[in-house]
């Protein structure tokens, strides 16, 4: 049985655990969420899941087509019905106003994705709130008038809106303004009614489902009605502290909570902005850390940068915990070091050194929400006037994520120069062995991991005049 | 009321209903359409047993289930519903499955096992045109005498220009919903840009007269072309199933099924060689266009002859030869999608100035603002240049945008940055308005007044986003003097609007809007008598009707609207109206491949700029700044909206869209992971589109003139704006023309060295197609 409330009605189903959630609201005759491509790439569909926490509900923007319907017990899930107040609210008033739809096929995703940023920004900026729309895709307009609504909308609240809030009082706020409907306020209290998840008890599952952002792309039809153990709500899994100088990540650390902790932040301080590069906000609010990593795509980006951080995997089973090395988990395309009824427990790395540089490169096709062409990450730490360690990853240059060895090794000890840049860059063509697909030639894969190894270097030695030659 | 989208308030709350959110009618089957695996390949057999056996079927149909005539080509006979013995492209239609819910269907789908003798399929459009594989005769437009022309040029130059297709990605997939009625009439409701084409088809696959099947289309969430012919098979396979099985059935595709399944713009290969005397005039123009058109005509001929049309884009060449051939090839075939093969034609003579421009070492904006159109110069195919904006468009982007600045501006940071460059190019448009098939310029409007007052248009407009129903509530509105808000638009439907033309060509405000107009003024003229017989005034010349009141000369009376349409009822005065209209005075004669086929050209100027990061070989379009020709337009908000949709769509196109298809025929990007539309980062920061007003009379409706099609070649601008920042870091560029400018490419261009071969054109016609 899932429970949960359906913006305002309580739902209790016996639909499978597995079959998506798209499915279940457009069955509810609730057709304001549409399908557009099953496959978290649109936007069409995106919905709002509230969650319990303390005495209030934290709203996050998610694709419904790749969420199971498990993974919704005991939340609230907002369909742009849900946000009806009878009138227009001002966002809707906005969007009519400067023209922002026009087929009006993708308008409620795109009305729902900034209702999510509103509900947690009370001081909105015009430029965050249009990143908030990074995961939908509009056709018709060309997106200049949806900019103008939003930008209209954040002035309008931010003119209103007085001194910060806490969370539950800019719940309070939008209420008030009519962005929402005042039932949104009961719900904290009809929530902590519905009796806990059960859904990652399940013994002898088919299949485990974390975020579900990539196996619910690929295997939607063979998982709906299949006995599954979801995890995505499992207590500790999204746990993030540090201890005895490493940081320790639950596997089920989505890659929103990864951006957001103030310890990442803190020693990664440029995470946040390089991190708008993966997938899109309803993505990141689902993909998880230990998905990422047995997901095994060759360009996987938290995978890239959790090589270069230098990353353990400590894996859970039957027989005990074990640690592996992210380095050593890959042996083939798609092949690991995981037995069957393992689970990625945590990921740990060791607190990056004050004397430390850290960079992530990603090109593809579309800059944002796009998979990478090739994608990269260096740590550098120093000592003295040397590099003291060096941890450099390549994704899309390899059947796996690779973790470039001589390459960091030839480094390691380096006074860094331009000589020594060349013959690393002479190293790393020679670790790889990328393939032509639709994401690029082999030849481009090749070159342009060259071009962006020689981006960190720029990065991190500004100093040194590397490209006053040829590219 | 503000003159948005007549459901932009329904849009915003989610309550707009497109197929797929419909409720259904009791005991409604489901289909799902089995696609080939083979792009080409004969003797074909289906092994259909283990499918069959699947919970749930209820029928599955095959070519020789067809009750009436196996063919939907609407322009040339050539295209199957079902595909027989043979197969022509990957995806194409084999099997429907239909089964009491989508995914048994699915299911079903998946069971089917096929064999056949496979040949290695044809992609390349000019190998297709080697070996005659043509779709029609090639079409030449001649003007002047390029042969002679020739030796008066003081530049020459030639060179290979390539554009790559575009999905149209209607955020709507492909749907329909069938219904068998009474009397053996079948209804059908579908995401069609073409009702009347999905009714002439679905009663020749059916074996039934036209006046046996019903399409309502309530709107589209967006069609940009994809629609307007390619609907139909969709459509016209829920109807087979529908009579078959006696029972509604729904046919939605999937996103992936969609992609893989229906064509998309044409990728076109073309040579051209372009001369210029010492002025940088252009003397003399020759190309040939070869066109991928994929496995059948679709509207591929059409398509072509408009890449024609505007092969020579905005500008004055007094010799012209341009000629086109529409290839066959083992693809899902090629259509309609914005723009119409315009763009294509426009993307080749762009790069043929950028290329004369390189080699003379001049901006390319010279060449361009050296032979823009103006009245009285002559299209090469004979049309007379009346009314031209081309110059008022550049003169007022050029100083409305401070392009000046602008240059020294990018100069000083191009000084300054050694890895990122910047880069401008100027994109003037000329856009002819008008279906260049003269018999499709022709629209019907029923209107009724109802007899509170109230008012119900229906004609043959699509709304699928672009406000043609908020256009025409704006007609009804204006002529009857009435609010909006009294004028509801019907869903378009063939009982009520017969024998109709596709929502396409930019062409559907004005030409439903002018038989909206012609049939409200026809009702408005039994009011105002009816009006006068109440005031008792003889001159009805003195009535009028005024936000809602009957006015005596400036004088309000006390007869209302509502009450005038009451008492006029109780008259028994009709207060309905049906109407007609034809553009007048298009023509064309294909035989000498001359005439008029325009009402009118649209006009305008875009200044781009780019931004490229030479490290990281990646760009972002900075901004785009527009002139543009609108007429007077009737609605500034929706007409915007057309132009900056337009304008992203066309950078889309030409620079991040890539369609891939491997050497066997199969999609490499056949889902939104692997194929990439712009996304909100990729707007740029500045756009800014000048409404230009222009006072010149013109066949638009009430002189607001279309603005669909023409804004997406702005985008072509996008193209030369990154090349000309890869200029600035590598002034020895490649002179290669390969549309879209994806990110690969700029970096390989900036790695690349200039290859000094000699490119000659081809233009002489392939034996096999004489």
């Amino acid at each position: 049985m899932i429970s949960f409330i359906l913006n305002n009605t309580e739902i209790t189903t016996t639909e499978p655990a597995g079959s998506v959630l798209l499915d279940f609201i457009r069955s509810q005759q609730l057709t304001g969420t549409k399908e557009g491509c099953r496959e978290g790439d649109c936007g069409a569909c995106l919905v709002l899941q509230g969650k319990i926490s303390g005495n209030s509900v934290i709203y996050k923007s998610i694709n419904s087509c790749l969420v199971p319907l498990g993974n919704v017990h005991g939340s609230h899930i907002v369909t742009i019905e849900g946000i009806d107040t009878g009138v227009l609210n001002p966002l809707q008033q906005a969007f009519v106003e400067e023209g922002a739809t026009q087929c009006g096929y993708c308008t409620p995703g795109f009305i729902l994705a900034e209702t999510a940023y509103l509900l947690k920004n009370n001081q909105p900026k015009a430029d965050q709130a249009i990143a908030a729309l990074d995961g939908n895709i509009c056709r018709c307009t060309g997106y200049m008038s949806i900019k103008r609504a939003v930008t209209k909308t954040c002035t309008v609240l931010s003119e209103s809106s007085g001194n910060a809030k806490t969370s539950s009082s800019n719940l309070s706020n939008l209420i008030e303004k009519g962005f929402l409907p005042e039932y949104f306020d009961d719900i904290p209290g009809r929530l902590k009614k519905i009796p806990a998840d059960t859904s990652y008890k399940i013994e002898h599952p088919e299949y485990v489902v974390a975020g579900g952002t990539d196996l619910y792309v690929q295997k939607e039809a063979d998982i709906s009605d299949k006995n599954i153990r979801l995890i995505f709500n499992s207590i500790h899994l999204g746990d993030i502290y540090e201890k005895n100088g490493f940081i320790y990540l639950g596997g089920g650390t989505t890659v929103s909570d990864f951006i957001e902790s103030d310890l990442i932040n803190r020693h990664l301080p440029r995470i946040k902005d390089q991190l708008k590069l993966h997938s899109s906000t309803p993505i990141r609010n689902r993909a998880t850390l230990a998905g990422n990593i047995v997901n095994a795509s060759p360009i996987a980006d938290m995978t890239i940068i959790l090589l270069a951080l230098d990353a353990t995997l400590l894996l859970e089973g039957r027989n005990g915990r074990r640690p592996v090395s992210l380095r050593k988990f890959y042996n083939g395309y798609k092949k690991y070091d995981l037995a069957k009824n393992e689970l990625i427990r945590m990921v740990f790395f060791p607190v990056p050194s004050a004397h430390s540089s850290f960079n992530f490169e990603k090109v593809s096709r579309r800059t944002y929400l796009d998979i990478a062409s090739v994608n990269t990450a260096a740590y550098l730490e120093y000592k003295d006037d040397k590099i003291h360690r060096a941890h450099i990853s390549a994704g899309g240059v390899a059947p796996f994520p690779l973790f470039l060895e001589k390459t960091s090794e030839l480094l390691t000890s380096s006074v860094f120069n331009k000589n020594v840049m060349a013959t690393v860059l002479e190293s790393a063509r020679k670790e790889i062995s990328p393939i032509s697909d639709m994401r690029g030639s082999a030849e481009y894969k090749s070159v342009l991991l060259g071009q962006l190894l020689t981006a960190h270097f720029l990065i991190f030695f500004p100093q040194l005049n590397l490209m006053d030659q040829e590219l | 009321m503000k003159s948005v989208n007549t459901d932009s308030a329904l849009h915003v709350k989610g309550q707009s209903r497109f197929i797929d959110d419909l409720p259904l009618p009791q005991g409604t089957l489901h289909a799902a359409v089995y696609g080939s695996p083979y792009a080409c390949a004969e003797n074909i057999h289906l092994d259909l047993l283990s499918a069959i056996k699947m919970p749930g079927i209820a029928a599955i149909i095959t070519a020789k289930n067809i009750p009436g005539e196996n063919q939907i080509g609407n322009i040339i006979a050539d295209e199957v519903l079902l595909a027989g013995d043979h197969v022509d492209y990957m995806g194409q239609p084999l099997a429907i499955v239909v089964a009491e819910t989508a995914r048994q269907a699915r299911a079903a789908v998946d069971r089917i096992r096929i064999s056949g003798d496979l040949k290695k399929p044809v992609t390349d459009p000019r190998e297709a045109a080697r070996t005659g594989l043509l779709i029609a005769p090639p079409r030449t437009f001649n003007l002047g005498d390029v042969e002679k022309s020739w030796e008066n040029c003081a530049y020459i130059f030639e060179g290979r220009a390539e554009s790559g297709g575009q999905e149209h990605l209607y955020l709507e997939m492909q749907g329909a919903i069938a219904e068998p009625r009474e009397n053996g009439k079948i209804h059908i409701t579908s995401s069609t840009q073409g009702p009347t084409a999905v009714q002439r088809q679905a009663a020749r696959v059916l074996g039934i007269p036209m006046h046996k099947v019903e399409v309502d289309v309530l709107r589209l969430g967006g069609g940009f072309g994809g629609k307007e012919d390619q609907a139909t098979p969709w459509a016209c396979m829920a109807a087979v199933a529908a009579r078959l099985t006696g029972k509604p059935v729904k046919l939605m595709l999937r996103r992936h099924e969609d992609m893989h399944m229906t064509g998309k713009r044409h990728p076109y290969s073309s040579d051209y060689k372009i001369g210029l005397d010492k002025n940088y005039k252009i003397i003399a123009y020759e190309a040939a266009f070869y066109q991928n058109a994929g496995a059948h005509a679709d509207l591929s001929t059409a398509v072509l002859e408009r890449t024609l049309f505007h092969a020579t884009n905005s500008y004055f060449i007094p010799n012209v030869k341009a000629t086109a051939f529409s290839c066959r090839t083992n693809l899902p075939p090629n259509t309609a999608f914005r723009g119409f093969g315009g763009p294509q034609g426009m993307f080749v003579i762009e790069s043929a100035i950028t290329h004369a421009a390189e080699e003379l070492g001049i901006d390319a904006f010279e060449i361009q603002k050296a032979n823009l159109l103006k009245d009285r110069d002559t299209f090469s195919y004979g049309q007379e240049v009346k009314h031209a904006q081309a110059q008022a468009c550049w003169d007022d982007a050029v100083s409305r945008y401070n392009l000046d600045d602008r240059i020294s501006k990018i100069n000083e940071f191009n000084r300054k940055n050694r890895l990122q460059k910047k880069g401008l190019a100027l994109m003037p448009i000329c856009f002819g308005i008008s279906f260049t098939a003269t018999f499709m310029n022709q629209a019907n409007a029923l209107v009724h007044v109802y007899t509170d007052g109230s008012v119900g248009i229906s004609t043959a407009a699509v709304e699928m986003g672009q406000g043609v129903n908020m256009k025409i509530r704006q007609v009804a509105a204006k002529v009857f003097s009435i609010s909006l808000d009294k004028v509801f638009i019907e869903s378009t439907n063939t009982t009520r609007s017969a024998n109709t033309s596709p929502t396409a060509a930019s062409a559907a405000a004005d030409l439903n809007g002018h038989a909206t107009r012609i049939a409200c003024e026809n009702i408005l003229e039994r009011l105002i008598n009816s009006a006068a017989e109440n005031l008792t005034l003889n001159d009805v010349s003195r009535i009028s009707i005024r936000d809602g009141v009957v006015f005596n000369e400036d004088n309000p009376s006390s007869l209302t609207w509502e009450n005038l349409v009451s008492q006029t009822y109780l008259k028994r005065i009709s207060l309905s109206a049906h109407a007609h209209y034809s553009t007048p005075e298009v023509y064309f004669d294909k035989e000498k491949e001359k005439g008029d086929p325009f009402a009118y050209h649209t006009y305008g100027t875009a200044i781009i700029e780019a931004y490229v990061d030479c490290l990281r070989g990646t760009y972002r379009i900075e901004s785009v700044n527009a002139s543009h020709d609108f007429g007077e337009s009737i609605n500034k908000t929706v007409d915007l909206g057309q132009a900056e949709g337009g304008i992203i769509q066309g950078l889309g196109w030409m620079m991040l869209e890539e369609i891939i298809y491997d050497e066997n025929g199969k999609l490499q990007t056949g889902n939104l992971s692997t194929y990439k539309v712009p996304d909100i980062y990729f707007a740029p920061e500045e756009m800014n589109v000048h409404f230009l007003e222009n006072p010149y009379p013109s066949a638009a409706i009430y002189n607001s003139k279309a603005i669909g099609e023409p804004p997406l070649m702005y985008g072509i601008g996008g193209y030369f704006a990154i090349r000309n920042a890869l200029k600035a870091f590598k002034p020895d560029l490649k002179k290669e023309f390969i549309a879209p400018m994806t990110n690969e490419r700029v970096l390989m261009l900036l790695l690349s060295c200039e290859e000094k071969t000699e490119k000659t054109i081809k233009t002489e016609i392939p034996a096999a197609a004489k």
